[in-house]
């Protein structure tokens, strides 16, 4: 009896023990994440602003980023426009209030949705592709080659995917709002029956530039996270393909709480900015 | 000349370089022999400066590489050509600009002789014409050539192989140590070759280093090798499965 007792004593003690060694691990392995995400995101600021510049791998990367990913993103949004604005009718026909579903749409397409579901989209679509193409560049000493070569991986490899991703992602979310927009428009004057006339004057009624704005701004920050978490997974990788699809895993789950946690910061910070 | 002075390594504890020493003189082929996974590759990345020692120096030409900034060290890099274990050819570019990625990104040569050094380059290697394929349609032993043509299109001083005649058939392995042997003649390079293919090194070596834990336990001309008394040696160039190097492992397994 006693010795029962204290062995199922020990197999609590040994599942706690576990429990809190993984759980300090996960912590300092997320510190040690962000640590060398700092020291990446450091370098390539320093390398941003010193010569040479390679205009051409920045085109071509904005249009694998941006062009190639015109396609998705419109499917999207405008599924958005069209959800939401029947998700919105739903309430809003219960109170007779079925002009405000312009308006409501507007603002949280233009300062909410259209930004994150953008930089969501572009991360799966783009940063996946960044860390699975840079990860097997890893494996097989392509990067090792290219420093053998005088060449910085960060400023060749790096640099114009966080240009591009930056510059890209408030051009994609700006085209995905006027999508967006659009796909609630469809629904609300050939669906709803609200005038198109006032669809349209209700729409820009209600956003200001600081909606667009502040919308526009987080994005910048998005597409850098998208590059520099993407990038930073693909430089750690170990191992063969197993290691690689591991890192892209890592790198899209990581952006989306990145991404997700950073939209938090700057709504707040915009909500007490500009009130 | 490269002077490789007590240079220690350790990677999460486990000591893979031990204070290694070893001189190469100027235009000499060194080859490096050892069992896979004993340090090879790493000591060919410190030489480059990928990676860094613990501690000892990497004297190449006077100049210390661990010391070096980022500008001196690329100075450096353009005089020295490596050629990767699997190629390690980019595989977003066609065979020409791989070869010419060098002098595309730091010579700013023309256009015209930057073409006709990418197909000297190629035809050093016997593999004339071939710009235009991509990397994907290149069987193992043509992607080692390439390799070797971009090493030699930026025209180094010091050529340094990783594993050249692992995982190709026996007659492109005879053609690229002949390759090596000719570069030497031809280019009067200095060479380190890292292999674990003895027949490759005493076709290509004017020297022969043996590393072992971390050291190098024996080094002389592939003659001197082959009449070592040590034992690890003895076992290693004769490719048998008892000795010493297989008994101190089990050693290790017992406990």
């Amino acid at each position: 009896m006693k010795n029962w007792f204290l062995s199922k004593k020990s197999d609590i003690e040994e599942a706690l023990s576990k429990f809190f060694l993984d759980f300090g691990r996960s912590i300092l392995g997320f510190v040690y994440f962000l640590g060398g995400l700092a020291n990446l995101t450091g370098q390539c600021f320093y390398y941003m602003f010193t010569p040479p510049f390679n205009k051409e791998r920045i085109f071509e990367q904005a249009k694998r980023a941006g062009y190639d990913s015109l396609g998705i993103v419109s499917l999207v949004s405008l599924f958005i426009g069209f959800i939401y604005a029947l998700q919105t009718a739903y309430f809003m026909q219960r109170i007779g209030s079925e002009i405000y579903i312009a308006s409501l749409v507007a603002i949280s397409l233009v300062r909410e949705l259209g930004p994150v579901i953008t930089a969501l989209v572009v991360a799966g679509r783009v940063g996946a592709a960044i860390t699975a193409e840079m990860g097997t560049m890893q494996v097989t000493e392509q990067i090792d080659a290219l420093e053998t070569l005088a060449t910085n991986p960060i400023r060749y490899l790096v640099i114009p995917r966080v240009l591009a991703l930056s510059l890209m992602l408030p051009l994609l979310t700006l085209y995905a709002d006027v999508v967006g927009i659009f796909g609630s428009y469809l629904i609300c004057v050939y669906k709803l029956g609200i005038s198109s006339n006032m669809y349209i004057h209700a729409t820009f009624d209600v956003l200001f530039r600081k909606d667009l704005f502040t919308g526009l701004v987080k994005t910048v920050f998005f597409g850098l996270i998208i590059a520099t978490v993407s990038c930073y997974e693909a430089f750690n990788v170990e191992g063969g393909a197993e290691g690689v699809g591991q890192a892209t895993t890592k790198a899209v789950v990581k952006t989306f709480i990145m991404i997700i946690a950073a939209d938090c910061f700057f709504t707040a910070l915009f909500y007490f900015i500009f009130p | 000349m490269i002077d490789i002075i007590k240079v220690s390594k350790n990677f999460n504890g486990h000591k893979v370089l031990d204070k290694l020493s070893l001189k190469i003189e100027k235009g000499q082929t060194c080859v490096i022999i050892g069992r896979s996974g004993c340090g090879k590759s790493v000591l060919l990345k410190h030489i480059v400066g990928i990676l860094k020692p613990d501690s000892g120096k990497i004297v190449i030409e006077g100049q210390n590489i661990p010391d070096l900034n980022e500008k001196e060290l690329d100075a450096v890099r353009m005089k020295l050509g490596m050629v990767f274990q699997g190629g390690a050819l980019f595989d977003s570019m066609t065979v020409g600009e791989n070869v010419g990625f060098g002098l595309i990104e730091h010579d700013h040569v023309s256009r015209r002789e930057l073409l006709e050094r990418i197909e000297e380059a190629l035809c050093m290697v016997d593999l004339c014409g071939i710009e235009n394929l991509w990397p994907a349609q290149l069987s193992g032993g043509m992607k080692k050539r390439v390799a070797l043509a971009r090493a030699i299109c930026i025209r180094p001083e010091i050529i340094l192989y990783d594993e050249p005649t692992t995982g190709v058939d026996p007659i492109t392995a005879d053609s690229i140590n002949e390759l090596i042997r000719s570069l030497h003649d031809k280019l009067k390079v200095t060479s380190i070759v890292v292999t674990h293919d003895m027949k490759s090194a005493y076709r290509v070596g004017d020297k022969l280093a043996m590393l072992y834990q971390g050291n190098i336990i024996a080094e002389g001309t592939p003659e001197e090798i082959q009449k070592a008394k040590n034992p690890v040696v003895h076992q290693f160039i004769n490719g048998l499965a008892k000795g010493p190097i297989t008994e101190t492992i089990d050693h290790y397994r017992e406990y």
